[in-house]
């Protein structure tokens, strides 16, 4: 089905466009590292003065202590006082706290006999960078009260968000987000610059098929993926500290997977857009949904189910699931299965409509 | 397979619209093999269109074809890979050098590895671009980028090329050598439909297609189609040009009056003796004549008048 002369003749023709072409090049290095840096970055400051309010349903001298000692560790800032979880719920909502503090009645009776007493942390988790901050904090203060009382125990209560996300998950996304951005836009230029620059008529009038049209013009961009990938992963590690638990060759099996439904998609702009403008345009609007549904930024679970449902279209979405479990818990193919199912069946639906939509005559 | 005569292109009311605009009117033609066969026609008479139909890249709006022995309609891909196409535009990779430029084009039609680097290198001497194998096509002026776009167009050594004003923009000794490539590849065995709109390289065809409006006017060798229009021609020294000219306009029998300074250059119709006619209006203010030959040019505006009143 594909004679591999003329899907060669292709794939070796991009990369030689592609070498010529240092202003690309420049961006699909300089794009994963000013993310990676501007997301990172970002992360680290946010975290710090979250607003908080507590319920003390104590007040006591122990409960005013503890509440002093968190506010003094500077992470929280500390709005006031509530008398009940509606108060609570409004606060969290008007977005005039993320963080409620519950101290239980008798906390200090159950410190001075000795009796464990969990404290509450309440924490609104759909801002997911947070939560793993606001917890561990809260912990960390427990802990190092713990000579004084080694009963004193943090209960860290997540709403929103059962799912509890760390600032860690921000790179393993980014790896999806990037390459999302950058493939899709590579190959929605590629047959809008053709025809663009006349060369297409040149394209359509020789034997060559549509599927080796299509495979020469993905696969040199597969390459540059994977290092895109590597890249952030790299960095990731080195400047963030960000963990690889998982197998390494499972990654770039799904990454392949993606990589290239990614690239499709973008072929498919491009026999949509007639310039290179146009295909460009598209790239960016469709990129917008992927950051918003794919549960980048937001949890899937916190969505509609419509946009749930959405989002189930966006191959960024099951390569978050990929990357994030493979990455940060280890998982193994049994558990990404379902995943890379679903990235598969997108590919093909991808790649066949690409190669539909691209007919060999002028119009 | 081979023989004299036999028919490589053949149409049958072939037509095209875009929206209300008939860019090609039922145009039926045949084209033999070996042939150098020219379109000529103004801008937007519908000479592109005819040849993107032919390559099986635009469908007909009604009519049938068949090209290289395959039909338009079902046998686009068959076709596409026995011909060769240069557009209008040359369309080569501005940013890949000559010899990439060739090896792209030679993969694109299967050419294998080792076949193909033949292919290359022959073409590049055959060219005269072996020293040119290494620059961006981008840099080059307009006559080497024909020849790039020449070379690829017959990396695959296709029996019939199709060649859409390839010498538009072109300087005169660049156009004078394509001719010769052209011909080279016709002794050869090679088809070739070109358009253009010089007058001299339709001298050089071995027949001609005038279309205007997207219709057919006229089918036949230079000598046959300035012969049928039965035009007779004659140099005049006169005078007074612009007055003369304008009094030999007014008659019927006239065809053409062009001047040229003192000149006038007077094509008649019907027979009618140029010389003859020229004297007896203008009496004394012609100082000397001498008859000429029709040209292809005299015939095809000749053509274009009457059709375009
Ligand atoms: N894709 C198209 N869409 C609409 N009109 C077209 C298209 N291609 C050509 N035309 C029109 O058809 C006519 C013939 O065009 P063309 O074949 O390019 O002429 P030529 O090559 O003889 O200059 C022109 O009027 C042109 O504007
Ligand atoms: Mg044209």
């Amino acid at each position: 089905m594909l004679a591999l002369t003329r899907t060669l003749a292709v794939a070796r023709k991009e990369l030689l466009q592609l070498r010529r072409d240092r202003l690309t090049l420049a961006m699909m290095a300089a794009l994963p590292i000013a993310q990676l840096l501007l997301f990172g970055y970002a992360i680290d400051t946010d975290v710090r003065h979250v607003p908080a309010v507590v319920w003390d349903q104590d007040r006591s001298a122990a409960s005013r202590d503890f509440a002093q000692g968190l506010q003094a560790t500077g992470f929280y800032d500390f709005k006031g006082q509530v008398r009940d979880g509606a108060e609570i719920e409004r606060a969290f909502r008007s977005g005039r706290a993320q963080v409620a503090l519950v101290i239980p009645p008798r906390f200090e009776a159950a410190l001075a006999q000795g009796r464990p007493e969990p404290v509450q942390l309440i924490v609104d988790g759909s801002d997911p960078q947070t939560v793993g901050s606001a917890t561990s904090t809260a912990q960390g203060l427990a802990a190092a009260r713990s000579p004084r009382a080694p009963q004193l125990r943090v209960e860290p209560v997540n709403w929103y968000n059962p799912d509890l996300k760390t600032s860690t998950n921000i790179v393993p996304g980014l790896v999806g987000v990037i390459l999302t951005m950058t493939m899709v836009m590579l190959t929605a230029m590629a047959i809008a610059r053709e025809r663009e620059r006349g060369t297409l008529e040149q394209l359509i009038v020789s034997p060559l098929r549509r599927s080796e049209l299509v495979v020469g013009k993905i696969a040199p961009y597969v390459a540059i993926g994977f290092l895109q990938m590597t890249l952030i992963l790299l960095l990731g590690r080195v400047i963030f500290g960000v963990p690889f638990r998982g197998s390494i060759a499972l990654l770039y099996c799904a990454a392949l997977i993606f990589i290239a439904a990614n690239l499709a998609l973008g072929l498919l702009f491009s026999t949509l857009a007639r310039t290179q403008q146009q295909a460009m345009q598209m790239s960016f609007f469709f990129l917008l949904p992927n950051i918003l549904l794919s549960g980048f930024m937001f949890p899937f679970e916190a969505m509609p189910p419509a946009a749930q449902a959405l989002s189930q279209a966006l191959p960024l979405t099951h390569f978050l699931r990929i990357v994030r479990g493979v990455v940060l818990k280890a998982a193994e193919l049994p558990d990404v299965a379902g995943e890379l199912g679903w990235l598969g069946a997108l590919l093909l639906v991808l790649s066949s409509a690409a190669t539909l939509r691209f007919r060999k005559k002028l119009d | 397979m081979t023989a004299e005569n036999e028919v490589i292109v053949s149409t049958e009311h072939l037509s095209r619209r875009f929206g209300d605009l008939v860019a090609v009117r039922d145009l039926s033609l045949e084209i033999r093999r070996g042939e150098i066969f020219g379109v000529l026609g103004p801008n937007g008479a519908g000479k592109s269109t005819t040849i993107r139909m032919l390559c099986g890249i635009l469908d007909p709006t009604s009519g049938r074809g068949t090209v290289v022995g395959f039909d338009l309609a079902r046998g686009a891909e068959q076709i596409k890979a026995r011909i060769g196409y240069m557009t209008q535009r040359f369309s080569l990779y501005e940013d890949l050098t000559v010899i990439e430029n060739l090896r792209f084009y030679a993969g694109l039609y299967g050419l294998a590895a080792a076949r193909r680097e033949d292919r290359v290198r022959f073409s590049l001497e055959r060219s005269g671009l072996a020293s040119r194998r290494g620059q961006i096509a981008g840099t080059l002026s307009g006559g080497w980028k024909q020849r790039v776009a020449l070379a690829c167009a017959t990396i695959h050594q296709p029996p019939l090329l199709f060649l859409d004003e390839p010498t538009a923009g072109v300087d005169p000794v660049s156009r004078r050598e394509f001719w010769e490539r052209i011909h080279a590849l016709a002794e050869a065995g090679t088809t070739v439909l070109v358009t253009t709109h010089y007058m001299d390289e339709a001298e050089r065809c071995h027949r001609l297609a005038f279309i205007f409006r997207g219709g057919l006017l006229d089918v036949g060798t230079p000598t046959e189609i300035v012969a049928r229009r039965g035009l007779r021609v004659a140099e005049l020294e006169v005078d007074d040009a612009v007055p003369a000219a304008a009094r030999l306009r007014q008659l019927p029998e006239v065809d053409e009056v062009a001047h040229y300074g003192h000149t006038l250059r007077l094509a008649t119709v019907g027979g009618v003796d140029p010389e003859a006619l020229a004297r007896a209006q203008l009496g004394a203010q012609v100082r000397s004549s001498r008859a000429a030959r029709a040209t292809v040019e005299d015939a095809f505006v000749s053509m274009v008048r009457s059709e375009g009143a």
